[in-house]
């Protein structure tokens, strides 16, 4: 992976000064790359890490997956796109093995959930089946360990 | 009893470590954010780690040849000829070791004479001055320089070899400078060599944690060196793998016949577990070798950058996870900023006298660390030398 990629993925908060001396380049070159990676798409965006036992203690998470019946000549792409509309979703992926559409949601309660997915998911044309699964805890995200790392226990030699 | 006519004047006479009197100071302290330690911070890849379980499962645990696992032989010289264009026969010119320490012990020790002389660039590593005087040796210091990047000159080293020079100790990537020698930094050193009886141990156990474009360079790939020298690696910098005490040595199959001997009594075989996983480190973990290094990389532009910033000049390291600013600017001596440092701001650095005499006037930074915890430490120095300045 790109050594600007490394960086930003777990800290997207360089500044462009700190980012041009790790990479032994210049502001400019640097600003210029992330702005033509912006305008590319590549870059999609720019998101926080938190400790959700904290910033989102009213909510909770949970992964369905989803078993449903690919349309004629859009696949997939039809039911993904309906389901990430909604902004309870945080995460749309099509998967391979058991299931096809593995989707992650952020509501304010457990009674919102299962409305949400009997409502809102079981009724949508092509939906098989759903297995509702919620989150207890989070150990890592987007490469950042959530949980105190272990002790440094290296010795000077 | 008295224990001082017990203990023999070889062993009285060794100086302790400069670096751990820093590590006993922090442990007490507590709560320090150390700059001090010269092993990497990521873990070994999970690769080798399973490969090591796999072997215990398999109950894989008896002794293996002295001279290391004939698989893992295979494997060392393969990856020394990929790597420096040398074949070694895995059948008698390779010896695995218990740590690349062990492989310096052993080459020092089988070639060294009472009364030889040694040849030991400085700043460099604590054991080989140690290990030279416990054979007898007399070991003959050349102080490098800032201003020549902390290389070895091949004047400076004529200037010190005599009809009593045995051994040329040969220790690029450089600890705690950072230093490296390049293609034609060592060809004069080779032209100097040539025809001579003078060895040369080459301590290359940081060979693959090098930033310059053109990479590594061994002595041994330049014409007419293979038969003068002893080269040294080990697994515990470039795999991450220090605990699991393994190294290896390769040179002339005279010596190395000589040298296994000492091997054989005073260790008999290196560790098997950790011989079985070091086979996999070699085939398999080129990708990962490469993520640590490029994370090095940029931990090093960060903190050249950042002690230039803070007034405390720091030449551009090419090699090894250390960087080694110059604190003359200050007015104190290593051995003062570094404990001052210690106590005031509970920050470890490593004094550069711990590396020879030579080294007053800097401190060696590792940065086998995070970039976080560096950032913390760094945050800390600035405000250590704006007291400085303030008179606090």
């Amino acid at each position: 992976m790109d050594k600007l990629f490394k960086l930003l993925r777990t800290n997207a908060r360089l500044s462009n000064a700190e980012l041009a001396v790790m990479l032994d380049s210049t502001e400019e070159e640097i600003a210029s790359r992330i702005s033509s990676l912006e305008k590319q798409g590549i870059i999609k965006g720019y998101s926080t890490v938190f400790d959700e036992e904290i910033v989102s203690k009213d909510y909770v998470r949970a992964l369905i997956e989803l078993k449903v019946t690919p349309k004629a000549q859009v696949g997939y792409d039809e039911i993904a796109r309906h389901i990430s509309q909604y902004p309870e979703v945080e995460s749309v992926y099509l998967v391979s093995g058991g299931y096809d559409l593995s989707v992650t949601l952020r509501c304010h309660s457990l009674k919102e959930v299962s409305d949400y997915v009997a409502q809102r998911l079981a009724t949508i044309d092509g939906v098989i089946s759903t297995t509702t699964h919620f989150f207890l805890q989070k150990y890592k995200e987007s490469g950042i360990m959530l949980i105190s790392e272990d002790e440094d226990e290296r010795t000077m030699q | 009893m008295d224990y001082s006519k017990i203990i023999s004047k070889k062993a009285h006479d060794i100086k302790p470590s400069g670096i751990r009197k820093y590590f006993d100071i922090a442990e007490k302290l507590g709560n320090v954010i150390s700059l001090g330690v010269g092993e990497p911070d990521f873990h070994t890849p999970w690769v080798i780690r399973r490969e090591a379980i796999r072997t215990l499962e398999r109950g894989k645990t008896f002794y293996t040849a002295n001279s290391g696992l004939m698989a893992l032989r295979k494997a060392i010289s393969d990856y020394t000829e990929q790597k420096t264009g040398v074949r070694y026969d895995p059948d008698g010119e390779i010896i695995v070791t218990v740590g690349g320490s062990e492989a310096i012990d052993l080459a020092v020790r089988a070639i060294v004479e009472p009364g030889d002389e040694v040849i030991i660039p400085e700043p460099s590593f604590v054991c080989y001055r140690p290990i030279v005087e416990l054979t007898g040796g007399v070991p003959v210091i050349i102080n490098t320089r800032e201003e020549d990047c902390f290389k070895l000159r091949a004047e400076a080293l004529r200037e010190k070899i005599t009809e009593r020079t045995k051994l040329l100790i040969l220790p690029y990537p450089n600890n705690p400078t950072g230093a490296i020698m390049t293609r034609e930094d060592l060809e004069p050193i080779a032209q100097l060599l040539k025809g001579t009886d003078i060895m040369v141990l080459t301590d290359e156990i940081y060979a693959e944690l090098t930033y310059s474009t053109e990479g590594h360079c061994s002595i041994v790939s330049l014409e007419d060196m293979r038969e003068r020298t002893l080269y040294i690696n080990g697994f515990s910098k470039a795999f991450a793998m220090t605990g699991w005490r393994l190294g290896y040595m390769c040179g002339p199959r005279e010596i190395l016949k000589h040298a296994l001997k000492i091997h054989q009594f005073g260790i008999m075989s290196s560790p098997t577990v950790s011989q079985y996983a070091a086979i996999e480190a070699l085939k398999n973990c080129s990708e990962d070798v490469r993520n640590m290094v490029d994370e090095y990389d940029m931990r090093r532009r960060y903190l050249v950058d950042a002690f230039n910033k803070l007034g405390l000049r720091c030449f551009m390291p090419e090699g090894a996870f250390y960087v080694f600013p110059c604190i003359k600017s200050t007015g104190l001596t290593s051995d003062e900023f570094c404990e001052r440092l210690l106590y005031s701001k509970r920050v470890a650095v490593i004094p550069g006298t711990a590396f020879g005499e030579c080294g007053e006037g800097y401190i060696r930074v590792s940065y086998a660390y995070s970039r976080k915890h560096l950032k913390e430490a760094i945050e800390k120095i600035a405000e250590f030398l704006e007291e400085l300045k303030n008179g606090d």
